[in-house]
């Protein structure tokens, strides 16, 4: 039977005889690694941004050049909901590999498209398929072969433009943005786009109720990834020195940061007012960071689990020692090598006790691209107000993938270097105590290497120390400095971002989520509330230490859901070192860790199977 | 009576009015007889008369008994013992933050030759303008006399044990991988030592000296090739080294039949006197080669290797403005309102 003849019953608009869905699906674009369908897929997610109607693009690839199995899943949501759709409506099935098992696995009523040759037609009934022949459709825009297999996935832009009523000058609009400097590629693509659009409409009956209608949800917004934004913040930052070793996913935050500096951070003599260097492995990266640190650069670094474990040792040493630097932590699934182009927050519990000895290191959390921009300037004058390193957990979901935005504000907050001091400073106070709690914060003052004074050294070491940073083995200037530490972390404690109380109406249950999770959270609440009857409260970490309206929430909830996307629980288990005992009998987990973008669905029924519900 | 009391004796003052009282540290707290208590002294007489403000010195050290000895000299520098086998690369960071700093990197063969080889290979790969001193003992100290990689071949340990594995020429390496000053001396050899190092401090790029510094406690035996007597015995100067500094009269003569003359980048003079008809230290294969050479013959070849003043170190590479970063104030390191605008106009 041919897949044409599936339809359901036809409804009288010429669709299906369904009610028709609009601004409320996903779509899902099923290729191959290295075919160049990234370009295709943005221009449909920014055709249906420019339209109004809330987007997110997730992009699940392998970790590979070419040749493997890639999806990228577009989701259209006239409520704003941006997370992951773990139900898919509109596969575009482009990889032979895959398109089976793809197909398969959609529920009732999805819809189809595909390459004609892969015949899928007859594997369900309860599917609407298109077929649609690429290869006869590109021969006739695009006479050079070589170039086909990249133009072919614009062709499918076209077929869905069609099928979900997408304005056509907007995806023009799109295609030259995509290819903005190379107008013969914007041209090219065009012509296949509007190739695709074409058949459509000479071949292609509608059977599908999936629509796109213009809104007003989108006007002023931007769309970027997670490290973008990051790379965009630590240059508002005034970072100077960036040292980095390649790992996906974070890669991508520093060589977008080295265009950005290249565009903005040249000074008018013509020279850099940075320096990036490529090290040659994480031990080094972190090391330039705290010997830049030391020497009163704003360092940083970024990496992914297996760099975090390699700086472990100096990440000590910088906490010991006092040194301000910043760690973007894009976190990926571990553990080992682990699946790199995979999103998990897999390292929350090794960061925050990271290196050897008692060490506890402060953390920031964005769940947003507007927060790993703004969260880059918190991130480096707390590390140079409380003079240790800072890590920023992010995620591949975050860094890697392509949210929808309010423009990002430009940093109010003045750049803090910290208690530094300078020459006249110490003419003034005829000498200091480098690691002495003058203030009663537990910070205390320190110099740089080349302030011109003859008291103005100290002897850096990672070896036991006194409060003038002489070297000491004594009990008493041991304990001593490791309390010290400890008032300092106290005293972050009031300085990190305080959480986000995202619904909180006084019900018995309260979840507690961070990061990425938050977008799935914010529907999830909505589908507690809306199929089950659950009310929920709901407050979103955004640092470590975490702070006391984190512990005031816990103590007013009878039950709290912790959402880690790890195995293990990790932000409960770092939640349970800090509450009183009678609190964390209190604390039940949901956890998500295959790889994947947190859901709304995963969480909602886990939180109705613990509640019985 | 009147009398005129007799006139305090001055201590000597550099060029700078400081006394080499100024470019001392803390009591050493090392072996007596220790061959890096020798080498503390030389880097202090060395910028003492090389008169280098000791503010501007940031010292840096990786974890060992050499990487103690920075504690031993120069207290008004800044210092930084950090880790075991990474001081290059925090010495990196720190002269990425302030290129006007003259770092000096202390090291060992532990340090460097085994657990920092990677970072060590790295640092004179990127020319990095810093002074890298190996104090060279052939053996761990702090953990009690293990072999390091810098030990000869049929070198025995105080309990017998021979070591049968070539070892790491530092000087080789660094040479091959592009540093651009290398020299290897002997702490027990004073003057040498002392001359290298004041041409060391007027050249900009990596300076690596091997300096073999043998470890009275535990590596001083018969049978050890790191020791006094087998250096007093077996060590051959490739040349004899001068330094005359540039603030200083330089038109003193040489013969360019028996001396090669380098001129450093401040204008000062290393002379190096040729023991060795046609040795040429510009010539970066043939230091190779000596070097391979010296190693066949079991010869302990001392002096300045190879020496290039013409290439560009890591910091002229990076282009930096001439205001150290660390001290770039916020109108320069933070873009403005505009640019924000313009870069999400970009993202619409």
């Amino acid at each position: 039977m041919a897949s044409t003849d599936v339809a359901l019953h036809e409804g009288t608009d010429g669709s299906s005889g369904r009610e028709p869905v609009v601004n409320d699906f996903s779509i899902q674009v099923a290729t191959v690694n290295g075919s160049g369908s990234q370009s295709a897929n943005t221009v449909l997610l920014r055709t249906i941004f420019q339209m109004g109607v809330p987007v997110s693009g997730k992009n699940l690839f392998p970790s590979n050049i070419a040749g493997l199995p890639t999806w990228y899943t577009i989701r259209a949501s006239k409520h704003g909901y941006i997370a992951r759709k773990k139900e898919i409506d509109f596969l575009v099935a482009m990889n032979p590999e895959t398109a089976r098992e793809d197909v398969v696995s959609l529920e009732a009523g999805a819809v189809v498209l595909y390459d004609e040759p892969l015949n899928l037609g007859s594997l369900r009934e309860d599917l609407t398929f298109y077929s649609i022949p690429y290869d006869k459709i590109v021969a006739q825009v695009c006479p050079e072969a070589k170039l086909r297999k990249l133009v072919k996935n614009m062709i499918y832009v076209g077929v869905v433009a069609r099928l979900l009523d997408l304005d056509m000058t907007e995806v023009e609009k799109a295609i030259r943005k995509q290819f903005a400097r190379k107008q013969k590629a914007a041209d090219l693509n065009w012509n296949a786009a509007k190739a695709g659009y074409d058949y459509a409409v000479a071949s292609l009956r509608k059977r599908d109720p999936f629509r796109v209608e213009r809104m007003n949800k989108t006007a002023g917004k931007i769309i970027v990834d997670g490290n973008s934004a990051a790379a965009m913040g630590c240059m508002f930052a005034g970072v100077t020195v960036v040292t980095w070793y390649p790992i996906t996913p974070s890669s991508s935050l520093v060589e977008t940061l080295i265009d950005y500096m290249k565009a903005y951070r040249i000074g008018p003599d013509g020279k850099a007012t940075f320096a990036i260097v490529q090290a040659e492995d994480e031990l080094a990266a972190i090391g330039m960071v705290i010997g830049a640190g030391w020497a009163g650069a704003r360092s940083m670094t970024a990496t992914a689990g297996p760099g975090i474990s390699l700086m472990a040792e100096f990440v000590g040493l910088g906490y010991y020692v006092e040194i301000p630097g910043v760690i973007w932590d894009i976190q990926r699934v571990g553990p080992s090598t682990g699946m790199p182009t995979r999103t998990s927050q897999g390292d929350i519990l090794s960061v925050a006790l990271l290196s050897h000895g008692d060490t506890k290191h402060v953390m920031l959390i964005p769940s947003s691209v507007g927060e790993c921009f703004s969260m880059a300037s918190e991130a480096f004058n707390l590390a140079e107000q409380l003079q240790t390193p800072v890590f920023v957990m992010s995620d591949l979901d975050l860094g890697m993938n392509n949210w929808m935005s309010d423009p990002f504000e430009y940093p109010e907050e003045p750049i803090h270097r910290g208690k530094v001091l300078s020459k006249e400073d110490l003419e003034r106070l005829g000498g200091f105590a480098r690691y002495k709690d003058v203030d009663g914060d537990g910070v205390g003052y320190r110099t740089l290497p080349g302030t011109e004074h003859p008291l103005a050294a100290y002897f850096a070491r990672g070896s036991g120390h006194n409060e003038r940073s002489g070297y000491s083995e004594r009990p008493d200037d041991y304990v001593n400095n490791m309390d010290r530490l400890a008032r300092k972390f106290e005293f972050a404690r009031t300085a990190v971002p305080k959480p986000e109380a995202v619904a909180d109406n006084g019900n018995a249950i309260g979840i507690i989520g961070y990061g990425t999770s938050h977008w799935a959270l914010d529907e999830s609440l909505d589908q507690l509330k809306r199929e089950r009857g659950i009310d929920c409260d709901y407050l979103r970490l955004r640092a470590y230490p975490f702070t006391t309206e984190v512990h005031e929430f816990i103590k007013c909830h009878d039950r709290v859901y912790i959402v880690d996307q790890n195995r293990d629980a990790q932000m409960l288990q770092l939640l349970k070192l800090d509450l009183p005992t009678e609190e964390t009998g209190k604390l039940r987990s949901v956890r998500h860790y295959n790889g994947l973008p947190i859901d709304a669905r995963s969480i909602t029924d886990a939180i109705a199977a613990q509640e019985g519900k | 009576m009147a009398s005129t009391p007799a006139p305090q004796p001055q201590p000597k003052m550099n060029r700078l009015g400081l006394a080499v009282l100024d470019y001392r540290g803390g009591k050493t707290t090392l072996c007596a007889g220790c061959g890096h208590n020798a080498i503390s002294e030389r880097i202090i007489d060395a910028f003492y008369e090389m008169g280098v403000q000791p503010e501007r010195v940031a010292k840096l050290s990786g974890i060992g008994c050499s990487s103690k000895s920075p504690a031993y000299f120069m207290s008004r520098s800044h210092s930084f013992n950090s880790v075991h086998g990474r001081m290059p690369s925090v010495a990196t960071g720190a002269v990425l933050a302030n290129q006007r700093l003259i770092a000096l990197g202390v090291s060992g063969d532990g340090d460097t030759a085994s657990i920092g080889i990677g970072q060590f290979i790295h640092l004179m790969r990127r020319n990095l303008p810093i002074i890298y001193i190996i104090e060279d003992n052939g053996v761990y100290g702090l953990t009690k006399g293990q072999f390091s990689a810098t030990a000869d071949v049929g070198s025995k340990l105080k309990t017998g044990v021979i070591n049968e594995l070539p070892p790491i020429d530092t000087c080789s390496l660094a040479i091959e991988l592009g540093a651009t000053f290398v020299a290897r001396s002997f702490s027990g050899d004073k003057r040498q030592l002392h001359s290298i190092l004041k041409a060391a401090i007027a050249h900009r790029g990596t300076v690596m000296v091997d300096v073999i510094s043998p470890c009275v406690t535990f590596n001083d035996h018969e049978g050890s090739t790191k020791s006094y007597k087998y250096m007093k015995d077996h060590e051959e100067p490739l040349q004899d080294v001068n330094f005359v500094p540039a603030f200083e009269d330089i038109a003193v003569d040489y013969d360019p039949g028996t001396s090669v003359n380098i001129t450093m980048h401040d204008g000062s003079q290393l002379r190096l006197r040729k023991l060795e008809e046609d040795y040429d230290p510009t010539n970066r294969i043939e230091a190779v080669k000596r070097l391979s050479l010296a190693h066949e013959a079991e010869e302990a070849l001392t002096g300045v290797f190879y020496i290039n003043t013409e290439k560009p170190n890591f910091a002229d590479m990076l282009n930096m403005t001439d205001v150290p970063l660390a001290t770039l104030p916020e109108e320069r390191v933070r873009p403005s309102r505009k640019v924000l605008e313009e870069c999400m106009e970009e993202l619409r």
